[in-house]
């Protein structure tokens, strides 16, 4: 708590900050006019160019930098009031963040006021429509799960398009009928006014139902048909808003048949126009994305950039600009995460979410700090109330009756209880009220009685109904989305189904959903996949391949997890071929050494390395513990974390050139040669410590085989060639044992000559020796077998060969692949001359 | 139509619409694409499936063919295959991929999605011994991935081999170093499973109206 009122009070700070010079700046703006003007006009009186009189060494720049530097402000305000809530979850887990925010909004607002003495502060629609909204919408299109949209695309546009002209025509005709009835006073609104009003606040909100839902996970059905109408019936909203609008203007006594035959085909033309350009822009996205590979940096910004101009120039053509930016995110998103870099997808999506958060986040406080303003209020309760009451009631009537009719035709009816889910989800938000600010004045003469009824709404919805929501949905037992994972069994069964079912339609002759997608599929994967994607992206295209390919890294990943937490330097080092198809580089490899080990590890432990490794064998050999099960879930971002801690980390990592263009990876020479003469030097050290009889000042640690229990260090790989690509012979990981393993092979190396050329690292080659070797215990080294018990060596000490240098002469042959070992002996031999470390007690 | 009315009245027709659970309509309809299948004969064969165009680029076709000749699915108890089917056996095998009624209780649903499920199982158990075994696991992957060609049979043997340790893992738990998957039971096969909503997944929609002249799948370039 106390980190929530110091924060709050940080907030209060920055506020104060803001307010403070814009109210200073409107009191000192006159005489800052004033002064302007006479230093000119002294300027001309004198005739010099020369205006000022003094070199001033710091100047107060406030009115130049003010819009800049306010818009700033306020993001970091309403991000860092986001952070806050964070920081308590339990207020979150009550009220969600949406409504937090509107309640942020409206203290923000009052300090402004109260600071100001009048609302400086308001949502602009210009800014609304044009700067806070597109990246919402095209998030939301580009996270779309297509999938999902599409097979429940009619009664998405059923409940969109048919529900929204039913929500709004309804509450303006009831409005009307309670103005007629006398209800609500004497006000001066007609029945094209209400149902201008019925129309803009008939659309639910995206960026509000997003909000909501995305904390309370409800099944993924219900969850696309609440999420798919709001977004399309934001296009809907703006139509019927224009629409009407126009027939406002033009009176009551204009509008005949043709006028509304022609509303009727504008609304179509608009909406579909809308989409048009949308799916033009995406096509225009997803070739331009085949042809970025040199320019990866800005990849990314050609996606924004194409994705706001859809917006826009459907804008221009007075098209739907909202489906248009929708459309455009769902139709490119497959091609451009096929096309691009692996980079720029992750750069995408993360710049994407900063942009729609941040934009949310700033129209919920901005919400809430216009409604502090006296000005706009004006109170009408039987009007506010009738309209809660009817948006609330017309909205459940029109989904019930609308899933009535779409229950006869789908497959999957919908249930009592998700229907009343989407009844209540329907949150408005800030697309009604940027549209009701956009009322002409003079037209509207109750424009600010619909401002305020909107904002109420608005709250109401938001507030209430966000509030309710998560404990309604725990009560009525809806279908929550499953969380679990994925497994790639389960992945293959769904690809199976799909292929049964469009067969059985086939076969029973019936056209349905599988047919047409199948034929959709068809048509995607012989024209669009050859036109939109490189063809190195037309390749890794299919979906089960790519989940074999994550879950191959991740294994790779928690592999040299494994691999450190045994103190083996030898996974660390090889990580970086973790991404390579393991299947095709190993099969080769591996089979080639296979009998070498076969018959070296066979002799001495008999662990049925077999029955993995041969393919001829039909079962699965399960050696697998549990643990490691669960370290296959492990995070990406753990095992990155991971990686990057125990790669060698040179003293040059960063060469510090500066590119806008490239983002280099150092694949220095000399650092590559740097590390390795350190190694070298740290070898010889321990090395010469340890004959001196004294320990050495990196422990060394030694873990007898035996010690040991028997571990496959990679059960926990789903793949068994990977798995046998290293050490699969059940040898421990420690470099006690690969040290004398080493020594005792010391002149030839069976495997060495099968290896990969690339492959040099002696602790691997080591790793792969055999057993008979392991069972000698050095003399120098069985002191420091002693401490084992408390190792956590440093990777370089682990390496140590505690080999003589003669020895390392033998073994340089081996090692010259490298270049640099040959250029380490040197300093390393110079060190031998030295005295040798003092002995650890 | 008048045809599909007259036939309803078969006594015939009553019994299989008891027995598969389809309306009148849909049996008439199922019945009409049976003989445009068999080519008027009372039996179905497998080369009469074999020659559906639509059918050829499918990758699992062989497999959903052996399942309507697989004698598992026909609601005896008997297996191994037969070499032709009677329309009966032909709407019982469909009948699998009804969709679930409104309302149905816990346990009806359950009944349905072993049922669905194990028609699914069935495709893949090929030699029914009560497992898919790691090769015949293979066999279904491959198929899958044969299509998309440029992954090859490497693959595929790679990701079945996955797929297979993560049912063992999931369901066995811990097993000691040597002992051996057999492969999954039906018992696993449900278990890994659980998480799919089979019983809304596996339907097809059988439409009341007739649609088969509307697509060419027939063989006429044959005849």
């Amino acid at each position: 708590m106390a980190a929530l009122w110091h924060s709050t009070f940080f907030l209060v700070m920055v506020l104060l900050a803001i307010s403070r010079p814009s109210l200073a700046s409107q009191a000192g703006n006159d005489d800052l006019q004033m002064g302007t003007e006479h230093r000119t006009n002294k300027g001309t009186v004198n005739g010099t160019e020369n205006l000022i009189t003094t070199l001033p060494i710091v100047t107060w720049n406030w009115q130049e930098i003010k819009f800049p530097y306010l818009v700033a402000l306020w993001i970091l305000v309403s991000w860092l009031c986001k952070l806050v809530f964070q920081l308590n979850p339990s207020l979150t887990s009550v009220i969600p963040e949406s409504g937090l925010l509107i309640c942020i909004g409206w203290v923000l607002g009052g300090i402004i006021y109260w600071a100001d003495k009048v609302q400086t502060f308001k949502l602009q629609p210009f800014i609304f429509f044009f700067y806070l909204l597109p990246q919402i919408v095209l998030d939301a299109g580009y996270s779309m799960p297509n999938k999902l949209f599409f097979s429940n695309f009619g009664s998405i546009l059923v409940y969109a398009v048919i529900g929204t002209c039913w929500n709004a025509a309804t509450l303006g005709l009831a409005l009307w009928g309670c103005c007629l009835g006398g209800a609500i006073g004497d006000i001066d609104i007609g029945l094209l006014q209400l149902l201008l009003f019925g129309s803009l606040i008939a659309a639910v909100d995206p960026v509000a139902v997003i909000a909501v839902f995305e904390e309370v996970h409800v099944n993924e059905v219900l969850y696309i048909l609440v999420f798919g109408e709001s977004l399309l019936n934001d296009g809907v909203t703006v139509v019927l808003f224009n629409v009407f609008n126009a027939f406002v203007s033009l009176g009551g006594a204009q509008i005949n048949a043709v006028e509304i035959i022609k509303g009727i085909i504008s609304f179509f033309v608009v909406a579909l126009g809308g989409s048009l350009v949308g799916v033009i822009f995406a096509l225009l996205i997803s070739l331009l994305t085949r042809c970025t590979k040199n320019i990866q940096i800005i990849e990314p910004g050609f996606i924004f950039i194409l994705g706001y101009l859809s917006y826009l120039t459907a804008e221009m053509l007075s098209l739907s600009a909202i489906l248009s930016c929708t459309f455009c995110g769902v139709c490119c998103q497959k091609y451009i995460n096929a096309n691009m870099d692996k980079r720029s997808v992750s750069t995408l999506r993360y710049v994407m979410k900063v942009f729609a958060n941040g934009s949310e986040t700033i129209i919920f406080v901005f919400l809430g700090i216009t409604a502090i303003d006296p000005s706009i209020w004006v109170w009408n309760t039987a009007f506010i109330l009738l309209t809660l009451l009817f948006i609330f009631v017309f909205r459940f009537i029109g989904v019930f009756f609308l899933t009535w009719i779409l229950n006869q035709y789908r497959l999957v009816p919908l249930e009592f209880i998700d229907q009343l889910m989407m009844g209540y989800g329907g949150l408005r938000g800030a697309v009604a009220y940027g549209l009701v600010v956009l009322l002409d004045e003079n037209k509207y003469k109750e424009k600010n009685l619909m401002i305020s009824t909107t904002l109420l709404v608005v709250y109401f919805t938001v507030m209430l109904q966000g509030i309710t929501m998560k404990p309604l949905v725990t009560w009525l037992k809806v279908k929550r989305a499953a969380v679990t994972e994925r497994t790639l069994a389960e992945i293959i069964q769904n690809r199976t189904f799909d292929h049964i079912l469009v067969a059985i339609e086939d076969i029973s002759g019936q056209i349905g959903h599988n047919y047409m997608r199948d034929k959709w599929n068809n048509f995607e994967e012989r024209w669009l996949y050859w036109l939109l994607m490189t063809p190195s992206a037309r390749k890794s295209c299919d979906h089960i391949f790519n989940i074999f390919h994550k879950l191959n890294l991740k294994d790779a990943m928690s592999y040299v997890k494994e691999g450190e937490r045994r103190g083996s330097l030898a996974f660390v080092r090889n990580e970086t071929k973790a991404d390579v198809d393991f299947n095709k580089k190993f099969s080769g490899n591996f089979s080639a050494m296979m009998p070498y080990i076969m018959a070296e590890n066979m002799g001495s432990d008999h662990v049925p390395v077999s029955s993995i490794l041969w393919d001829s064998v039909h079962s699965v050999c399960l050696d697998m513990h549990e643990k490691d099960l669960k370290m296959r879930e492990s995070e990406d971002f753990n095992a990155h974390h991971l990686l990057e801690q125990h790669l060698y980390r040179g003293k040059k990592q960063h060469r510090h050139r500066y590119s806008r263009e490239y983002l280099e990876v150092n694949k220095d020479k000399n650092e590559v040669q740097e590390i390795f003469q350190r190694t070298m030097r740290s070898r010889l050290e321990s090395f010469k410590s340890a004959k001196m009889g004294v320990n050495p000042p990196k422990k060394i640690s030694y873990h007898l085989k035996k010690d040991q229990p028997q571990k496959m260090p990679n059960g926990k790989s789903t793949d068994n060639r990977k798995s046998h690509a290293y050490g699969k012979e059940d040898l421990e990981f420690s470099e006690g044992d690969s040290a004398s393993g080493c020594e005792a092979a010391g002149g030839s190396f069976p495997m060495r000559a099968h290896r990969g050329a690339g492959i040099v690292n002696p602790a691997f080659n080591a790793e792969m020796d055999p057993m008979p070797a392991m069972q000698q215990i050095l003399p120098w080294l069985a002191e420091a077998e002693v401490d084992s018990s408390a190792v956590v060596p440093s990777q370089r000490a682990q390496l140590t060969l505690p080999c003589t240098p003669s020895n390392l002469h033998r073994l340089a042959p081996l090692h010259l692949t490298t270049h640099s070992f040959l250029l380490a002996d040197s300093p390393a031999t110079q060190d031998t001359s030295e005295p040798p470390p003092p002995p650890v007690v | 139509m008048g045809t599909l009315q007259s036939l309803s009245d078969e006594p015939e027709y009553r019994e299989l619409a008891e027995k598969t659970g389809f309306s009148f309509e849909q049996i008439g309809i199922l019945h009409k694409r049976f003989k445009q299948l068999s080519h008027n004969e009372n039996t179905l064969r497998r080369a009469d499936l074999d020659t559906i165009p639509d059918l050829a680029c499918n990758p699992i076709r062989t497999q959903i063919i052996e399942a309507f000749f697989d004698k598992r699915n026909f609601h005896q108890n008997g297996d191994g295959t037969v070499e032709e089917i009677s329309f009966e056996e032909f709407l019982v095998v469909m009948s699998h991929f009804r969709p679930p009624a409104l309302n149905m209780t816990e346990e009806q649903r359950e009944k349905v999605r072993r049922e669905k499920l194990r028609f699914l199982f069935n495709m893949h158990n090929t030699d029914n011994d009560g497992t898919i075994t790691l090769e015949e696991y293979r066999h279904v992957v491959e198929e899958l991935l044969s299509r998309s060609g440029a992954l090859g049979k490497e693959t595929a043997k790679g990701i079945a081999d996955a797929a297979m340790l993560e049912v063992a893992s999931i369901s066995m738990g811990h097993m000691e170093p040597d002992e051996f998957y057999e492969g999954i039971t039906f018992e696993h096969f449900l278990k890994i499973l659980k998480d799919i909503e089979i019983e809304t997944r596996m339907n097809i929609r059988f439409l009341n109206m007739d649609t088969t002249t509307l697509c060419n799948r027939d063989s006429s370039s044959i005849r």
